[in-house]
């Protein structure tokens, strides 16, 4: 009788679960994020799993199958978007088929999408901020909610009422509210896919690795509302109203993180980080602008009995020694560029590290150079438990390969 | 030279150096030599940024106090101030790549060194860089790049160089985001720069 796929479910969760604990599991797990590698691999183009959901499960899993992760993730949320972000127009991004060629990934488009003199709005009701002018500016077809009363002034009959609604039958609202009903529907079948994928992955015994989203609130700042530049500048010009914005983005950050688990019945959360990487701010910058909103969330998660696994993108290397101070055993740290070695002797006794083979090797090395480092990784990083194989990020182009021997190393040689 | 506004602007005190700099013109103060502490102070900057004391933000700030500068003294100098350019550097993110963050910063930091620099943008598409080099006959050629698909845009652009029989005159150097010296040896450059000051300083061995 072989093992089962409830077993080997199991298996694989208590594998990753040992290791972010800090134990030694029976061997390093494995998990990274497939990102567009899979619709390449399947011989489909970006463009194509972006529109077509049949195409999108398929190239996911065959890559699950056949790689055999411990961990994998629900492709639907962040690839089957083309159909959904052409009904709201959005404009944070390029995608295959919509401004950028079909065989090429999806791109942020850099901006200020809140302005310098919008701070004031945002602190005082981001929401209110949000639906009339940072919606109408990222989505196009929501344009008409710039004509919006502030809705908080509907008070009663004799408060707003009579009067407040009328902007609501205009037709530039009325094209909005269309839109929305429309957008509506396509993120109805987002999640219908996400949650049928997660389903049948555990009937085959894979775990997800993430229910939910969260973000850095500087990066929540940086990356969607002020753009790079602008928050760079910010530190610099209005460094008060830079922490205040952080501060109110940190409610937002751990509801987003908690409302979308308990959705999923997943505790791991994904954070991806990105401006407080070294080169991006000083040490002094980071302190004081990027760690102690990021901090507070991290520890909020953790209070919260979430899992934060949060991707250190870039190099982090001097900021291990900030880093550190999390609760132990209770999150995961992934590295891309950082100095992971010096991550283990930092970090070694805290956190569980995971990473982190680089892209560049993947695409454009050998098998043997993969297994090569992969070996360094296991010995010197992997010593004792409380590590994950992964890439250094999500890949899109690697050759197979490659991926093949860091897969079969790992499983080879990374058994404790 | 004024050493009090090299130093203001080598801190990033942008409101202190530029009401001096308005002080200065008020007094009637020449704007070139007000122009040439400005690229002294961005010298101190750079080498800032070497050693780890400035980062990105930095470079970004000064060239936010440079743009002020220059927005207060450029209309008041007759004719072209370029000083003699070193040397031409064609710059651009090559194709299916819309990144520009980090090639501006190298444009600038370029520029602010005294090379004389093309711009062509993002999402370059290799015929473009081969015709663009053509006409602008760079000595240095710099690929930008953040993803991981901008490997083989690369790889193909110098190609299309080698093919077009231009690459024998050119050096060229990458850089971003996934770009590493495995990157550099798969599309064969000359070079790969870790940042801005690193383009610079290639920039310098090869050109002066």
């Amino acid at each position: 009788m072989g093992i089962t796929p409830e077993e080997l479910f199991k298996e694989r969760e208590k594998r990753v679960l040992d290791a972010i604990a800090l134990k030694k599991p029976d061997r390093v797990p494995i998990m990274p994020h497939f990102s567009f590698f899979p619709t390449k691999y399947s011989g489909f183009t970006p463009e194509e799993v972006m529109y077509d959901p049949e195409k999108l499960w398929k190239a996911q899993w065959k890559t699950l199958t056949e790689f055999e992760p411990d961990m994998d993730n629900s492709p639907f949320g962040l690839r089957f978007l083309g159909p959904l972000l052409e009904t709201l127009d959005f404009k944070q991004l390029k995608w295959p088929g919509h401004g950028l060629s079909p065989d090429v990934s999806y791109q942020f488009v850099e901006g200020e999408y809140m302005k310098v003199e919008e701070y004031d709005a945002f602190l005082s009701d981001p929401t209110d901020f949000m639906l009339r002018a940072y919606w109408p500016r990222i989505f196009g077809s929501l344009k008409g909610f710039e004509k919006l009363p502030p809705l908080r002034d509907i008070i009663t009959y004799s408060i707003g009422t009579a009067f407040g609604f009328g902007v609501f039958g205009s037709p530039e609202v009325t094209a909005a509210l269309d839109a929305l009903k429309k957008a509506g529907e396509k993120s109805l079948q987002i999640s219908q896919y996400s949650r049928l994928f997660a389903e049948k992955a555990r009937e085959a015994g894979f775990p997800m690795q993430y229910g939910g989203y969260s973000q850095a609130p500087f990066d929540t700042l940086g990356d969607y509302l002020r753009g790079t530049k602008g928050a760079m500048l910010d530190m610099y010009r209005r460094p008060e109203k830079i922490i205040k914005a952080c501060e109110k983005l940190l409610p937002i950050m751990f509801e987003v993180a908690v409302n979308a688990s308990k959705v999923s019945g997943n505790p791991r959360i994904f954070m991806p980080i990105h401006k407080g990487i070294d080169g991006f701010m000083s040490e002094e910058q980071f302190k004081k602008f990027f760690w102690p909103t990021l901090h507070a969330l991290i520890v909020a998660l953790i209070n919260e009995g979430l899992i934060p696994c949060v991707l250190w993108e870039g190099n982090c290397t001097t900021r291990l020694d900030i880093i550190k101070d999390i609760p132990e055993g209770k999150a995961l740290y992934g590295f891309e560029a950082t100095d992971i070695f010096r991550a283990k002797e930092v970090l070694g006794n805290r956190v569980c590290i995971r990473g982190n083979v680089p892209l560049s090797l993947l695409a454009t090395s050998n098998p043997e150079d993969v297994r090569a480092y992969c070996k360094k990784l296991i010995d010197i990083v992997g010593k004792d438990g409380g590590y994950i194989m992964d890439s250094a990020a999500g890949f899109d182009d690697a050759k197979p390969e490659n991926v093949k021997a860091m897969f079969d190393f790992t499983r080879e040689y990374g058994v404790y | 030279m004024n050493e009090t506004l090299i130093n203001l602007m080598a801190d990033l005190q942008e409101e202190e150096t530029l009401s001096m700099v308005n002080t200065l013109i008020k007094e009637g103060g020449n704007p070139m030599d007000i122009l040439s502490d400005a690229r002294s102070a961005m010298e101190i900057v750079g080498k800032r940024f070497e050693t780890s004391e400035y980062f990105i933000p930095d470079l970004m700030m000064a060239g936010e106090i440079l743009k002020g500068i220059s927005d207060i003294v450029k209309p008041l100098i007759q004719g072209d101030d370029a000083s003699a350019k070193k040397g031409k550097v064609l710059i651009g993110t090559v194709a299916g790549d819309i990144h520009d963050i980090g090639k501006d910063i190298v444009t600038f930091m370029l520029d602010v060194s005294g090379y004389d620099v093309l711009d062509i943008g993002i999402d370059v598409p290799i015929q473009v860089f081969v015709e663009k080099i053509q006409e602008f006959q760079p000595s240095v050629v710099g690929l930008s790049g953040f993803l991981t698909l901008a490997f083989d845009s690369m790889k193909k652009t110098v190609e299309a160089l080698e093919k077009a029989g231009l690459r024998d005159n050119l050096k060229i150097m990458i850089g971003g985001g996934q770009m590493d010296d495995e990157v550099r040896k798969y599309v064969r450059a000359d070079a790969y720069g870790k940042d801005a000051v690193a383009a610079v300083n290639l920039c310098k061995q090869w050109i002066g």
